[in-house]
């Protein structure tokens, strides 16, 4: 039976194609891409070999140091605000709604399918300024506070970043966290409200530690995924107004494709890489001490 | 100290209608905060949705002299929609064609590879699972320089084919590692008694493994079309030629195009996206839902 199931010729034929598309599409181009590292030019202008100058840009270049600090309080402020709400919300779908939150939880999920570009350009008319004031202004005006330009100032445009980002994937971590809180057995929590917890102490003492597993996942995910945010900055604000939402991302795309530098792109695009390996790293090795207590 | 002191009278006296009724608004008192929280998600998460819908049926004078929260004048005026719809259409087309060939590519690879990773025996497939699992790491920035480079010296960069190509590859890592973890949910009883009934490993691929996992294919098959029919970064770079553009670079354009002048058909053409998109999500939410969240837990 084994001699069957480990027949070479059938694990070539079932594992080979996707192996090899694997290989050559992603492997190797990542390989590739560190080659370029120590290359100056683009495809259309061609190459020529730079040593380290890449790397010695990288320390001079007065752009990065903004995308990084930027790609990082993205991530930062996208993650806390995403896991906060889809916790929240999914607290209030386990002790509010409890069995009749189907079709809530279908429309606050909706927006996490809808396209990026399509969310985006449907903010920047929610919240737009001029030449047409969006309704978040109308109702600032009628407040009395007055239309604010959203896009006109870097810490504005980040706050719609930050509303359009949270508002687009809170559903999703709130059926995350809530299939997660499903896991906690009911005795423990109906036991643990007769011995007098309820409310706060009950959230605070039972259900966060119990759910602490599935809290940490969801801030490794989204860590993850806030990092390498492209679609939604460009198309909301385009890195703007100047370069002040740009994350490293976007200053990779503009660096390889406005400007045509494809070896300094790859050092940008590998410094990324980096720092989403670090990060990682270093939030596994936190949360491992934290739930394995020794 | 008062709510204890009631409920301690409410307990003594008997209870009579007129406590009862007081119960009762005390509990409606307690679930009014949560009554409260669930109407703000509803108009927060619905309200720009609705926008949305009632823009597009604006006519473009009621965008310049109306103020932005007021209903349309009439209901039924389409030509917004009728006007984006024949900018939007070729996109459409593009994307359907890039993303479905991709979907099946990465069903069937991703699949049989799953197959060969968890069912068959042979050293070495744990580390080769671990080798496609680095894949759900890396930002597509990194692959991006050296593949525009091979499509451009082979000539692809007019044709939809790098993007079928690229998103082929980009969607494997994922819908290997999941296959993988269903693949484990099957008894491997089923295989080797079909092996006995003297089915070669092949053919009990694809005539036993690939339909008891018709439904774990549908879930995945789902979560990688809204990645791939997503996508931005991958078309923006790999579609130099505007008739190749996918709906999302050709939406990012098509404000560019009619610029701030034309507000309905701008609103018609996100419409359009999102209703395609809804009519997918109400039939099969629930399958997307959990795909979309299994795959969060194990990535």
């Amino acid at each position: 039976m084994t001699s069957v199931f480990g027949d070479k010729r059938s694990i070539a034929l079932l594992l080979g194609p996707a192996l090899l598309f694997y290989s050559l599409v992603m492997l190797l181009p990542m390989l590739w891409s560190l080659g370029y590292t120590f290359f100056n030019g683009s495809v259309i202008t061609g190459f020529d070999f730079a040593g380290l100058a890449n790397f010695r840009k990288l320390f001079d270049d007065p752009a990065l140091m903004p995308a990084i600090w930027f790609t990082v309080k993205y991530a930062v402020c996208i993650t806390v605000g995403q896991v906060l709400m889809g916790y929240g919300l999914s607290l209030l779908y386990l002790f509010f709604l409890k069995h009749a939150g189907g079709v809530i939880r279908t429309l606050v999920f909706f927006p996490v399918v809808l396209p990026t570009v399509a969310v985006s350009l449907l903010f920047q008319k929610f919240f737009e300024y001029a030449p047409q004031t969006g309704p978040v202004n109308s109702l600032l005006d009628a407040v009395g506070i007055g239309g604010i330009d959203w896009f006109g100032s870097a810490g504005k445009a980040f706050v719609v970043i930050a509303i359009m980002d949270i508002w687009r994937s809170m559903g999703f971590y709130a059926v995350l966290l809530y299939a997660g809180l499903l896991d906690i057995p009911d005795e423990l929590i109906e036991s643990a409200a007769l011995d007098g917890a309820n409310g706060w102490r009950l959230i605070k003492n039972i259900i966060i530690p119990l759910s602490l597993p599935v809290l940490v996942s969801s801030v490794v995910f989204s860590i993850n995924g806030t990092l390498k945010a492209f679609d939604s900055i460009y198309a909301l604000t385009g890195g703007g107004p100047g370069t002040s939402t740009t994350p490293l991302t976007l200053y990779m795309f503009q660096t390889s494709f406005s400007y045509g530098d494809y070896g300094y792109g790859a050092t940008v695009a590998l410094t990324l890489t980096l720092i989403c390996l670090l990060v990682t790293v270093v939030i596994f090795r936190a949360t491992r001490r934290d739930t394995v207590p020794r | 100290m008062a709510t204890v002191i009631t409920n301690s009278t409410s307990l003594a006296a008997d209870p009579g209608p007129a406590s009862q009724r007081r119960r009762g608004f005390r509990k409606v008192a307690r679930r009014l905060p949560g009554y409260l929280c669930v109407t703000v998600l509803l108009v927060v998460v619905v309200y720009p949705l609705v926008w949305l819908l009632l823009g597009s049926l604006k006519t473009q004078d009621e965008f310049l002299n109306d103020p932005t929260y007021s209903l349309p004048h009439s209901f039924t005026y389409f030509s917004n929609y009728s006007t984006a719809w024949s900018a939007v259409a070729g996109y459409l087309r593009n994307s359907v064609l890039a993303v479905f060939p991709a979907l099946g590519l990465v069903i069937l690879l991703g699949t049989a590879a799953g197959f060969a990773l968890e069912v068959l025996v042979w050293r070495g497939r744990g580390a080769t699972l671990l080798l496609f699992l680095a894949g759900i790491m890396i930002p597509g920035q990194m692959i991006l320089l050296p593949l525009f480079t091979v499509y451009f010296k082979l000539g692809l960069t007019g044709t939809l084919w790098p993007l079928i190509i690229t998103y082929t590859a980009i969607g494997l890592p994922l819908t290997v590692f999941m296959m993988a973890t269903y693949f484990r949910a099957i008894p491997r009883e089923v295989f080797e008694a079909a092996t006995l009934d003297g089915a070669t490993v092949i053919r009990s691929f694809f005539s036993i493994a690939f339909p008891m996992m018709r439904n774990s294919i549908l879930t995945i098959a789902l979560v990688q079309f809204f990645f791939l029919w997503n996508d931005l970064l991958i078309a923006l770079t790999f579609t130099t030629d505007d008739t190749k553009r996918t709906v999302q670079v050709g939406l990012l354009n098509f404000t560019g195009q009619f610029g701030v002048v034309q507000y309905g058909p701008t609103f018609a053409a996100i419409c359009i996206n999102v209703l395609l998109i809804l009519v997918l999500y109400v039939v099969l939410n629930q399958r997307v839902m959990r795909g979309l969240s299994a795959g969060a837990v194990k990535g």
